[in-house]
């Protein structure tokens, strides 16, 4: 059994990482904006087998409180053995483009927020020596596109936080994994036809709770999304800038 | 942005155009949908239009797929209701605990098993699904509804088998059954005859909980009916091997098949050959809850075996009185004019009352089979059988029908205008819009 603290608890990814928690009979310290919402995923992580479900409704863009919500985790957990980093929105492109405060705030939630909570949780894992973090980061991040390059660029932000912080904890016995997922079919990305790209966020979950078990460096979700952005990233810059994507 | 788009039903007869709206969280209301019109819509395994909201939106519920309680003493099961019954398999059978009724795949959620009532191989001893059905949430434009069978009784009655048009079912609360075992001791025995279906039919229903017949639907003169009597009970043996469950399916038909695969020539062959495959009258084996149940569910997409035509299911019930005769007719029917596929199911409905205004099960027999979509030919045969079956007092199930005609549908469901009061104003169903068509009813 692990104690698993999720940040951004109702996404759907982070709900199908649970609900494989779940199943597992672990612990779970769940933080997420909406409390009511939050209150129904904690009542299905239960009906699921969770063997404990904490639930703590705070909005995380408020860096002030995370010492706080950490404290608060461990406290009921006892200890926390793992983390998951999964909050985040899908910025609206056009409106980001038409007004850099949209930019801003979306910044704030997909990268600040994550990156200082990242923080605080590395901190008390390295004095400890142990603890995992996974972090979902996104495809997005790996090169700027016209239609996504808003969200594409927080989360390019958040991998090469993530990458650092690796860096920095490597002769710990801490963990970084980088989730990067591709497309997921999931309420954030509702208003997008599907194609046989995307994923099931159960799926998904699944695929990220194994690195609480299995640490790995970074992993692309689906896997075929890796050779995907290796070509993606491959094309020189004078092409790529002429190219609609 | 969203647009309207192409969502088939499970027959791939009908295209309509609808956008879709995904539902993520019980807590809508119909203020914040689109103006237009609406329809829940699960895992689309509804054959015809009645999960089709051609013009409109279809809500689709697959989001609300949360637990909310289980009592593993009492076996009473709360979850939203785009919670699929495969689902609730996974995780009851560990605890004990199985579907009181079952349709023949997994691959359904529990709104559309309320919508339209649906039946299972224990329809004699059980009934139908929604006797299962303690409570649940309704959300109409007047605001959120519990109903049990006692509160708000009238929208419970035209909610269970009310096609989802009397509001969105956001949870629902169902009493599971208990079970020793997750294996199935079945017996199959082969028989030459309708007779003989009859008889082996009367002695079965004492002794099996389950019961169903597989009929070869080409068979004439002196094998006609012929095929095989298939039932079960739940094995007394401990749980220790709970059986695998699948969560896919096995193999996946990867495309639309040619429309020369399905003709009367490889049916016959593959008819026969399954006919006989079993040598001796009478065989018995103990097998997994799955493929016992669900033997359709190995197969992912099997509705591209028919090809890009699409398939209809015929599936009619008729009352006991007459139930030998009209059966043997239909069947005489069917053979004559070689259009039946290999899927041709025989089951006896028990008496056990169905809790819905507009529920299809009904006492007597209920025979249903697949077609491939031959256009004129196969319309001109359906037109022929639904003759039969209205004359008799029969009913076709809405479930699975993409084509009766007003006129018909009001004969069948005389609850229809009792039913229609309870309608939410903002819903509606391409099924819904096609039987009630004014002209039609005339016609």
């Amino acid at each position: 059994m692990k104690r698993i603290l999720v940040l951004g608890a109702n996404s759907a990814i982070a709900q199908g990482a649970e609900r494989e928690a779940s199943r597992q009979g672990d612990a779970l310290f769940l933080v997420a904006r909406n409390e009511e919402h939050l209150a129904q995923v904690a009542d299905d992580l239960r009906v699921r087998g969770a063997s404990q479900v904490h639930t703590l409704a705070a909005d995380l863009t408020d860096a002030t409180r995370h010492e706080a919500i950490l404290d608060a985790a461990e406290a009921a957990l006892g200890s926390v053995d793992g983390a998951l980093v999964a909050h985040g929105v899908l910025t609206d492109q056009p409106a980001a483009e038409r007004d850099p405060e949209v930019l801003r705030r979306d910044f704030d939630v997909n990268f600040l927020s994550a990156a200082s909570l990242l923080t605080h949780l590395a901190n008390r894992f390295e004095a400890r020596g142990s603890g995992a973090l996974v972090v979902i980061s996104s495809v997005a991040g790996d090169r700027g596109r016209q239609s996504n390059y808003a969200y594409g660029s927080a989360k390019a932000a958040l991998s090469a936080f993530a990458s650092g912080l690796r860096n920095r904890l490597a002769k710990s016995r801490v963990t970084v994994t980088t989730v990067k997922a591709g497309f997921v079919d999931t309420p954030m990305t509702a208003h997008v036809a599907k194609n046989a790209l995307f994923a099931s966020a159960g799926d998904l979950g699944r695929a990220i709770y194994r690195c609480f078990d299995k640490p790995r460096d970074v992993v692309y979700l689906p896997w075929f999304w890796r050779p995907i952005m290796g070509v993606v990233r491959a094309v020189p810059e004078r092409l790529f800038k002429q190219m609609k994507l | 942005m969203t647009a309207a788009r192409r969502i088939d039903s499970w027959g791939r007869v009908l295209h309509a155009r609808q956008l879709p709206v995904p539902l993520a969280w019980r807590d809508v209301s119909l203020e914040a949908l689109p103006d237009s019109s609406l329809l829940a819509h699960g895992l689309g395994r509804t054959y015809g239009d009645g999960c089709l909201n051609d013009g409109g939106a279809l809500l689709l519920t697959r989001g609300l797929d949360r637990f909310i309680a289980f009592d593993s003493k009492t076996g009473i099961l709360r979850c939203e209701a785009g919670v699929s019954l495969e689902e609730i398999i996974r995780l009851a059978l560990p605890r004990g605990w199985f579907l009181p009724v079952t349709p023949g795949t997994k691959y359904v959620t529990v709104g559309g098993a309320i919508a339209n009532d649906v039946h299972g191989k224990n329809h004699h001893r059980a009934g139908t699904f929604g006797r299962f059905v303690r409570a649940f949430e309704l959300v109409r434009s007047d605001g959120r509804v519990e109903c049990t069978p006692e509160k708000n009784a009238d929208l419970f009655r035209a909610t269970v088998g009310g096609l989802g048009l009397t509001g969105l079912v956001t949870w629902a609360e169902i009493q599971l059954k208990p079970v020793t075992s997750a294996i199935v001791e079945q017996e199959v025995t082969k028989f030459r005859s309708l007779d003989e279906f009859f008889a082996l039919n009367q002695e079965a229903d004492h002794k099996f909980e389950y019961t169903v017949a597989w009929i070869d639907g080409l068979a004439t003169g002196r094998s006609l009916g012929r095929g095989h009597f298939i039932s079960g009970n739940h094995a007394p043996a401990d749980l220790a091997h709970p059986g695998k469950i699948r969560a896919k399916p096995l193999l996946r038909v990867p495309f639309d098949a040619p429309k020369w695969l399905l003709n009367p020539v490889t049916i016959r062959l593959f008819n026969t050959a399954y006919y006989h495959r079993q040598l001796r009258r009478v065989s018995r084996s103990t097998t997994s809850f799955d493929p016992f149940f669900y033997p359709l569910d190995l197969v992912g997409e099997w509705n591209r075996i028919y090809g890009t035509g699409g398939l209809f299911q015929y599936q009619c019930a008729v009352p006991p009185q007459s139930m030998r005769e009209v059966i043997r007719a239909l069947l005489v029917e069917i053979a004559r004019s070689r259009q039946a596929s290999f899927l041709a199911v025989l089951k006896t409905f028990g008496d056990l009352k169905s809790p819905g205004l507009m529920s299809f099960p009904r006492p007597g027999a209920t025979l249903s089979l697949d077609f491939a979509n031959r256009g004129e030919v196969t319309n001109a045969l359906f037109e022929r059988l639904d003759a039969m079956v209205e004359e008799c007092g029969g009913a076709l199930y809405p479930a699975k029908d993409a084509r009766m005609s007003p006129a018909r549908f009001r004969r069948f469901f005389p609850a229809w205008e009792e039913f229609a009061r309870h309608l939410e104003p903002r819903f509606s169903s391409s099924f819904w819009r096609r039987v009630t068509d004014a002209k039609g009813a005339r016609a």
